[in-house]
């Protein structure tokens, strides 16, 4: 990819970040960087479409430590977590076999698995070294007849955040409007002719998945007759991808990351587009009300408002028991910018205090947005060290860390309860039901007797001068861990400099 | 305080409770140089060896009076003067446990007597300590049997003398319940070590039944366990240490006396009880607490943090003799989990204290009943208990007796800070086993998806794209 390509995907006009002074991707700093490169970004925006061999092109470090994605799921197909890489050797890269072993790779994949597709990551070593991998990914489809896209994320080209902009390009100009979609099943459309409702599709950009959570939504979709062409990229299908242009309305799952794929489809297929999110009462409550706002069917409107006001009876009632348990706890929320407003709600819709939240990441809508939601005086914190983030704990006397899995153990040394809401999380939060697999973590974790005892100094310590406290020089905690696999880089458009 | 559910049904299925005898003759096998010798028929004896012969993996000297149709009618008191004749003959052993059975006590065996007239009638043998216990199969479980052997050998060998009282300032008894494993008592003894100690465990599986090669290749005694002279010693200890409260009884025997001041623990899992020990080694001892312990203590808190996270609010069923179910219930309950299935063999004064709503006196099939209504994630109990697991669909954590599908399994640590913490390692790797049943939210299919998109992908099948290819 040259520069000039690289320049392009940097410069979203769709994005908010472009206009205000914190544009564009900053450089990451030697010495002072946390997160991972394009290709890890391209990656993990990709993996979860579950019928395609996805091979990385480049030795071993790229996929070796990489491979295995455990936190999207699918309801089908398993290939996706099945680890295929090139594997490069010295004499490959000195003799200039990369490409034909690629090829051939190419061809091991489509022999044993009979994938869908294959997409082929680039990584730093061919890039630099010259392969041309759309000339092979072109000669492999025409010698094979599977489609076998590149995806051109050498790490050095950016960040995290640019790699899902790679990926995200790579399946609007070689995928979306390769096909037209499969007919809906007999049952589904029978089902829908017996309502009188009209079946309306629509894709969600930026849904991954997370341990099954959007089966959580799915069943509700289902229900008013709202059709899933594709899901870019949780449980997705490469046919599905294919198929994208058939939508009537693209929604923007909690994330700008992929910006570009709604833009250009808009640009390409006049599909409109909202940014939503399904974390929380209220905003999968405004999800829903979107998609029928933007679709503009009357009895979709109708059929969705009952559906909503439904689900919330159901949900408030579930959730009474909890609410008490857990009404008034304190939260500092270190997330993402986009994500973080829309946790926040969700921490509200239960009755939790957020006494702060990271803005590090986030625009100034998105602290808007905050100010909106937790008044005039949300506290935003810029600094989000691990030093940091303990002070304000300790300030504003926080019960609870809630944030990426990086966190955890500055948490867990910390003796403070933590609740992970990362990617690589084993529990489904979205929707409305997901709301009970939220409290039910939070109390877990808020009401364990590991705490007292994992802050308590041995009785015997007694007769002794006392220790020195916990340690508070930043020197002394641990480097936050970098996971590899970071919805807080999924999310949002920038990645931590 | 939990509610005692009394067996209300008249079969027992899929027992849990072994037999008080056994529990003797477990007693029996910690003392060196010693062999337990069943009052009751053959099989009785039989019984309780291929029980621990498959729970230890090692041969295990236990003896029977044999008694046979005539005996059992007309009188078996012949068969113990003469079993007890011959071990002395054959085996020179330093004590002869002597259990009764249900066979034996239905007859009426008046045992103590017995035991004299055999000195009387066998001066000789006046070295051989024979200890005789009152154990009928028909009242308590193995636990009970083990304490009440425990208490007999106090009564019959601990002099009545309360003046010597830390003449031997450095030793300390320690009279462990019978749940405890070899591998618990020997972390036991090596913790009281560190703070220059000299633990004196009465009685001493740990060092019989502990699993090693030795130069003889055959014994028909024990190799191994508490010297029976050690039982003289104990009255000069600074103190003694008490684990189980099946074993209040025989310490209360002790402790009367010797004048030794005890201190009792209901367990030696998790960082309460941990705590206190250590605190009680270190004030008998007066030698700080080695920075090896301290250590671990803070690594045991490292392993609660990272554990709660699976074991809170985990929902667990526990079988097992009352005294390792107070403790195994306890120590999950510092971590969040929810005992949702309590299950003791009989009822006991440990049985008050279990952190569960109710505790049912019962047998496996009421562990997988209750288990099943209270939907629990992981099963704790011994190897018999592998077939309620499977059939409830969750993991399994073996503990107690016996073990016999488990290599290693009856040497294995639970106590002290260690123990506990990889205790809590193993509980939270077993969830994460069953992570998929439990946790994962079902996969939703939408009615919308055609068929394809469900369908594993062949391998053999020419592959075809579904429409069009990339735009290269």
């Amino acid at each position: 990819m040259k520069p000039s390509e690289v320049a392009v995907l940097l410069d979203e006009p769709a994005c908010t970040h472009n206009k205000k002074a914190k544009s564009g991707c900053s450089k990451p700093t030697p010495g002072a960087s946390a997160g991972g490169c394009a290709f890890d970004g391209a990656q993990i925006a990709l993996l979860p479409i579950a019928d395609v061999a996805h091979i990385v092109h480049g030795p071993i470090a790229c996929a070796g430590s990489s491979w295995d994605n455990r936190g999207t799921r699918s309801t089908g197909p398993t290939l996706y977590r099945i680890g295929m890489t090139t594997d490069l050797t010295e004499q490959d890269v000195i003799m200039g076999r990369s490409e034909k072993r690629l090829f051939h790779s190419i061809k091991q994949a489509i022999e044993t698995h009979n994938p869908k597709a294959v997409f082929v990551y680039n990584t730093c070593v061919p890039a630099l070294v010259g392969d041309d991998i759309d000339a092979v990914c072109k000669a492999a489809t025409e010698r094979w007849g599977t489609p076998v896209v590149p995806v051109d994320s050498a790490g050095f080209y950016g960040t995290k955040n640019l790699g899902n902009r790679i990926a995200g390009e790579a399946m609007v100009k070689y995928v979306a409007g390769t096909a037209e979609p499969l007919p809906p099943p007999a049952a589904a459309v029978e089902y829908a002719e017996k309502r009188g409702i009209k079946i309306h599709n629509v894709n969600l950009i930026g849904e991954y998945n997370i341990a099954g959570e959007f089966w959580f939504i799915a069943p509700l979709l289902d229900e008013l007759g709202i059709r899933v062409i594709c899901t870019l990229s949780g449980d997705g299908r490469f046919h599905e991808v294919q198929a994208m242009h058939r939508a009537e309305v693209n929604m923007m799952v909690c994330s700008k990351a992929m910006l570009n794929v709604a833009r250009k489809l808009e640009d390409r297929f006049g599909t409109p587009w909202f940014e939503g999110s399904f974390y929380g009462i209220t905003d999968t409550t405004q999800a829903l009300r979107d998609f029928a706002r933007l679709i503009g069917d009357p009895d979709l409107t109708e059929r969705t408002e009952a559906l909503i006001a439904r689900e919330e009876a159901k949900i408030f009632a579930a959730l009474k028991p909890w609410r008490a348990r857990l009404e008034g706890k304190r939260v500092l929320l270190n997330t993402g910018g986009v994500k973080s407003w829309s946790i926040v709600s969700a921490l509200q819709d239960l009755g939790l205090v957020v006494v702060a939240t990271a803005t590090k990441k986030s625009t100034e809508e998105d602290k808007a947005r905050i100010r909106e939601l937790m008044g005039p005086e949300a506290k935003m914190v810029e600094d989000g060290s691990p030093r940091a983030l303990l002070n304000m704990v300790k300030e504003l006397r926080a019960d609870i860390l809630i944030a990426g899995g990086r966190n955890l153990y500055t948490a867990l040394k910390a003796r403070l309860p933590f609740l992970d809401i990362n990617q690589e999380r084993e529990f489904g939060y979205a929707g409305y039901t997901g709301m009970l697999e939220l409290v039910k973590q939070l109390a877990l974790t808020l009401e364990s007797p590991v705490w007292t005892q994992a802050r308590s100094t041995a009785p015997w310590a007694a007769l002794r001068p006392a220790a020195p406290e916990l340690p508070l020089d930043a020197d002394d905690l641990p480097m936050p861990l970098d996971d590899g696999f970071d919805m807080d880089d999924v999310h949002d458009h920038h990645a931590a400099a | 305080m939990s509610e005692i559910i009394k067996r209300s049904k008249a079969m027992s299925v899929s027992p849990l409770k072994a037999s008080s005898p056994t529990g003797a003759a477990l007693a029996f096998l910690g003392i060196h140089h010693a062999i337990p010798m069943l009052h009751g028929s053959q099989g009785c004896t039989a019984f309780a060896k291929v029980y621990f012969v498959r729970h230890f993996r090692e041969p295990i000297p236990l003896q029977t009076t044999a008694m046979d149709q005539a005996s059992s009618v007309m009188g078996a008191d012949d068969n113990v003067i003469q079993g007890l004749a011959t071990l002395c003959a054959k085996q020179k052993p330093a004590m002869i446990g002597l259990p009764t059975t249900g066979l034996s006590e239905t007859q009426g065996t008046d045992i103590a007597r017995l035991v004299k007239d055999f000195y009387r009638q066998y001066p000789e043998y006046a070295h051989v300590a024979v200890i005789p216990v009152n154990t009928p199969d028909f009242t308590g479980c193995l636990e009970t049997g083990y304490a009440l052997a425990v208490k007999g050998m106090f009564e019959a060998l601990v002099p009545e003398d309360r003046t010597r009282v830390g003449l031997r300032p450095r030793q300390i008894n320690v009279v462990p319940h019978a749940s405890l494993t070899p591998g618990d008592t020997e972390a036991l003894k090596e913790l009281i070590e560190a703070f220059g100690l000299r633990p004196v465990m009465v009685p001493d599986v740990g060092d019989s039944l502990d699993g090693h090669l030795m130069p003889e290749d055959y014994t028909p005694l024990t190799l191994g366990g508490t010297p029976v002279s050690e039982f003289a010693t104990l009255g000069e200890a600074a103190a003694t240490i008490v684990i189980g409260r099946s074993l209040d009884a025989a310490a209360d025997v002790l402790a009367e006396r010797t004048g030794v001041p005890d201190y009792r623990f209901d367990h030696l899992m998790g960082l309460d009880a941990n705590d206190r020990l250590i605190g009680v080694l270190a004030e008998v001892s007066g030698h700080p607490v080695p920075e090896r312990i301290e250590r671990q203590r803070a690594q045991y808190q490292d392993a609660l943090v990272d554990c709660h996270f699976m074991l809170g609010m985990a929902r667990i069923a526990i079988a097992a003799d009352p005294d390792l179910l107070l403790g195994m219930s306890q120590f999950l309950k510092s971590v969040g989990s929810e005992i949702v299935a309590a299950i003791a063999p009989v009822r006991a004064p440990s049985l008050d204290d279990v952190p569960a709503e109710k505790v049912h006196i019962g047998d496996l099939e009421d562990l997988e009943i209750a288990g099943r209504e209270g939907q629990c994630q992981l099963v704790i109990g011994n190897s018999h208990a592998v077939s309620s697991a499977e059939r409830l669909g969750v993991s399994i954590l073996r503990i107690g007796f016996p073990q016999y599908d488990l290599v290693g399994g009856y040497t294995r640590t639970w106590i002290g800070y260690r123990g506990s913490r990889q205790a809590l390692f193993d509980l939270a790797n077993l969830l994460l086993e069953h992570h998929e049943e439990h946790h994962l939210i079902a996969p939703y299919r939408s009615i919308f998806r055609p068929a394809e998109a469900f369908a594993e992908l062949g391998p053999a099948t020419p592959a075809t794209a579904a429409g069009g290819l990339p735009i290269h």
